[in-house]
């Protein structure tokens, strides 16, 4: 086994024994990277001798006896963080040339568990997508199947894992940004509550739907990310006061008996080889000793228009700040779907037009939060497909406008809610692409979500495959 | 005589917008130094009041209670569920693009002020924000550019709107006194208007005597920075305002902007150019709900206020109507004279003579303490009961044996006098004041 296709628990594990070394690591990573990047484009901004030099750092350290998390771990980061010193352009060209003077408070966590940055990953453009083709620099390919997209937003980040370039990546999600691409490129994604996770220096997408978290090769990796990211933040008011668990040991708790419910609306469309997986899948949570259970959620579609009204009006807001006098370029520097984002959340924040649109989609928003309550007094957890399709052919996104609400379908609503969920591989396709499945848990479940993920994992063999670049 | 027919014609409508900086230690967002008046351009700035991407705004418990203060002084009820909201609009020194306000779900709204003629002037709403950058119009290297400081982005700024209540300038400077008062004897801001801490909108419009509607226009005047320009501002827009409709025309709806050069208002921007703001709840901060006795504890910690203090004053020290004004017209002067009361007490020194020196000497209770007050008082009242006679004989003698300070304060040096008044002040140790001395010196110098 090559070294840059650990995972964390695996790279971990071979530090502290002192199998390699984190310098060792590293530059099997940036190997793998110069090797297989002309193929992905994973990367915007690579900080390969900064990452060398962390590494000599973090082989200190080691040596000196530190365990925290993540030292000597080579992971790489969404370019919508701010890093300071480093680059940072939400894959826009309105911010090329933007370096920020300060770290989002995610970067500092993981530096501070002793992570070391490989570099800045592609995204669509200021997160307006679920393809990485809406990039200002040019798109992501899936490693699977470079004519296919990785997904989006977090398209580079998702990438860069399943290629093993990086052994984990820290992504952000709005509605499905982590989970679609992690679907499509068969890696574990992890979407936590809204306000498990500060977004303090996270270029911001829609604030009140922004949840940064891991894109990993393991649910294990995944429960460790979050032990490191999770926890209130004097710098984000609306990060929750309530403490962080022990993910990690709460993993291995055995927790059986479980009632998973499944809704209709959430397979109805969906492609059947997907359907065929994911009820394999729950035969085998069956198997598990848990239970699953029918129940009615709403329907899937509506969370679309609510989610398109106000992921709109809060994208016309956030991005009102670049307007020509700082950042060095002007507005007329947003691509096409950032115009078409920025005149549509307008014209729905207009006097007039607002109680029609803006007011009546938080109205429904309430509603699809009650649904959830609902259904999680009757089950624990909702489990169905992630995407309706596996990865589509590179070029499907352009001329789609909706491309993104249509594939993040079936992770708009609990997004909405801001709900937990987890995406995990379930099975491949004929044409030998991921198929994954997703848990979704009530508020703050994230322990449960990954339990039952993790116990998944352990009796399958999907997250073992390795795309052949 | 045209003045005299007019105001019988016409009668003026007048609300106002007030615009006061709170002056919390750090701003209202972030831990940034609110103090930005006189500091070296963007020193003061952080990722939040820079508004760069990804920093979030943090809510200053401070300022927040502050302005929940300022409404409950102003009679305010105090909503238990409040909320930001953003209000977009363009303008260089606004760096995010929006402005974090208070538009549905303000804190307080619906209180009012009492002015001295028993009018009350309602409150509609207070509310809080965020202060602007600066921008500065200047030279640079032969160009002219627009420089932006940012230092005052993000500072604490609470908003009182009141209704159209006001009948002519005197109520509305009125009332501007009062609102200063009663802001400072909270100690929540110290709204000097000529700092910018305290700023005035007046919305200003005129109907024909007798009408009870509201006019379908309103001139807003912005830029005005102390009470007299809100006065002739006024003055000057009823004036204008008049004459058109004298001429059976109605003034447009429109911003003026006060030229405080030539005394003028200007139009800015008319009703068609009006923006829309575009509010929706800010999604970075989470909505406010009270708990009642949070806000009673609020209520419970405010200060007496001016007209409360004045009354007792009148009551319990037994001093004029005038005096106690004079003497609660600001809070520090107010506890000087409580405290001086106390000391003088001990002493034998009634309130009221102690009101009389503070006002009558205009003691500086900068660089004295009450107790001082007091000692002096009853010093120069042991004075008071020396012989004139053995007074003037220090003089006299004083006078006698120093021909130099006399021939050098003859030939203009004034100070020279001073010289005698210590020669004197030797003589009689502490039995007579430096100032009595010095008159009866200055006295019988002139006559020789």
């Amino acid at each position: 086994m090559k070294l840059y296709e650990l995972t964390i628990t695996e790279a971990r594990k071979g530090l502290l024994e002192k199998n390699f070394s984190a310098r060792e690591l590293t530059s099997a990573c940036l190997e793998r990277i110069k090797a297989v990047e002309p193929k992905l484009h994973a990367f915007v901004t690579l900080t390969g001798e900064q990452a060398l030099e962390e590494a000599q750092k973090a082989d200190t350290l080691l040596g000196s006896g530190d365990v925290r998390p993540l030292l000597g771990i080579p992971i790489s980061i969404k370019d919508n963080f701010c890093t300071n010193g480093v680059r940072t352009t939400a894959s826009s060209n309105v911010l090329r040339n933007f370096v920020p003077p300060y770290d989002a408070t995610v970067v500092r966590l993981v530096t501070e568990a002793g992570a070391i940055r490989l570099g800045k990953t592609n995204m669509d453009a200021f997160a307006h997508g679920s393809s990485t083709e809406a990039s200002d620099f040019g798109p992501t390919r899936n490693p699977w199947n470079i004519e296919r997209l990785p997904g989006g937003s977090s398209g580079g980040a998702a990438a860069s894992v399943a290629a093993d370039e990086a052994i984990a990546a820290v992504g952000s999600e709005t509605a499905g940004s982590i989970r679609q691409p992690a679907a499509w490129c068969g890696v574990v994604g992890l979407k936590p509550t809204y306000g498990r996770v500060s977004r303090y220096g996270v270029i911001a997408m829609a604030s009140s739907l922004d949840s940064p978290g891991p894109i990993t090769k393991s649910v294990e990796d995944a429960a460790l990310m979050l032990e490191v990211l999770a926890g209130h933040d004097p710098m984000d008011a609306t990060t929750s006061p309530l403490p962080p668990k022990p993910y990690r040991k709460l993993l291995k708790e055995k927790r059986e008996n479980l009632t998973i419910g499944i809704s209709d609306d959430y397979f109805n469309g969906v492609d059947p080889e997907i359907v065929a997986a994911v009820q394999k899948a729950l035969q085998e949570f069956e198997r598990l000793g848990h239970k699953v259970k029918k129940i009615k959620l709403f329907d899937p579609q509506y969370a679309i228009a609510v989610y398109t009204i106000l992921q709109r009006s809060e994208v016309s807001s956030n991005l009102a700040r670049y307007d020509g006098i700082r950042y060095g370029f002007g507005r007329d520097a947003f691509g096409e779907e950032a115009q078409r984002r920025i005149m549509l959340g307008t014209y729905s924040l207009s006097a007039g037009y607002y109680d029609a649109y803006y007011a009546k989609a938080q109205k429904v928003r309430t509603l699809i939060v009650e649904d959830f309550e609902r259904a999680f007094q009757e089950v624990d957890v909702v489990i169905g497909p992630t995407t309706p399709s596996t990865a589509l052919p590179v070029g499907s996104s352009k001329d789609h406008p909706m491309f993104g609400e249509i594939s993040d379908v079936l992770v708009e609503a609990s997004t909405i809610a801001g709900l937990p969920g987890i995406s995990i591989c379930c099975g491949f396709s004929k044409e030998l692409l991921p198929i994954s499945m997703q848990i979704m848990g009530p508020y703050f479940m994230e322990d449960l979500i990954l339990n039952l993920a993790y116990q998944y994992e352990q009796v399958t063999d999907w997250s073992n495959r390795k795309p052949n670049l | 005589m045209s003045n005299d027919i007019r105001t019988i014609t016409y009668q003026p409508v007048i609300g106002l917008e007030v615009h006061v900086e709170l002056s919390t230690a750090s701003k209202m967002f972030c831990r940034c130094s609110s103090d930005y008046f006189g500091q070296e351009p963007n020193t003061h700035t952080c990722p939040v009041c820079l508004g760069l991407p990804g920093a979030l705004p943090v809510p200053n418990e401070k300022a927040i209670e502050g302005c929940i203060m300022i409404g409950l002084a102003l009679n305010c009820d105090i909503a238990l569920f409040s909320q930001f909201d953003r209000k977009h609009y363009y303008y260089p020194d606004l760096p995010k693009g929006y402005q974090i306000s208070q538009y549905q779900h303000p804190f307080c709204a619906k209180g009012y002020i009492l002015l001295s003629n028993n009018k009350k002037i309602r409150i509609r709403r207070v509310h809080m924000e965020e202060d602007t950058g600066k921008l500065m119009h200047q030279d640079l290297d032969g160009r002219a550019v627009s420089l932006i400081d940012f230092n005052r982005s993000g500072v604490p700024l609470v908003e009182i709107v009141t209704e159209p209540d006001f009948e002519n300038a005197d109520q509305v400077k009125e009332y501007l006194q009062k609102l200063q008062q009663i802001i400072r004897y909270l100690g929540v801001a110290t709204a000097n208007p000529d700092k910018g801490e305290m700023r005035f909108e007046p919305n200003i419009s005129v109907r024909k005597a007798g009408e009870t509607g509201l006019p379908d226009y309103k001139v807003e005047v912005k830029n005005i920075n102390s009470f007299s320009f809100v006065e002739r501002a006024i003055n000057y827009e009823l004036k204008r305002q008049s004459s058109i409709l004298e001429r059976g025309e109605t003034p447009i709806q429109e911003t003026r902007g006060w030229d405080e050069r030539r005394h003028v208002t200007l139009g800015q921007r008319t009703k068609e150019e009006a923006m829309d703001y575009r509010y929706f709840p800010e999604p970075d901060i989470p909505p406010f709900q009270w708990q009642s006795e949070q806000i009673d504890a609020l209520r419970k910690a405010l200060p007496e206020l001016a007209d409360a203090k004045k009354a007792r004053f009148i009551q319990s020290y037994s001093i004029t109507d005038y005096d106690a004004e004079l003497l609660t017209r600001e809070r520090r002067l107010a506890d000087f004279f409580e405290e001086a009361v106390k000391v003088g007490q001990q002493h034998g020194v009634e309130p009221k003579i102690i009101a009389n020196v503070i006002i009558n000497k205009k003691v500086d209770i900068d660089t004295m303490v009450p107790a001082e007050l007091i000692k002096d008082i009853v010093a120069s009242r042991k004075i008071e009961a020396i012989d004139e006679t053995e007074l003037l004989a220090v003089v006299q003698e004083a006078i006698a044996s120093n021909p130099k300070a006399v021939e050098d304060y003859k030939k203009g040096k004034t100070n020279a006098v001073m010289f005698l008044v210590g020669a004197c002040m030797r003589q009689l140790k502490g039995k007579a004041t430096p100032e009595r001395v010095k008159e009866l010196l200055v006295a019988r110098l002139d006559a020789m």
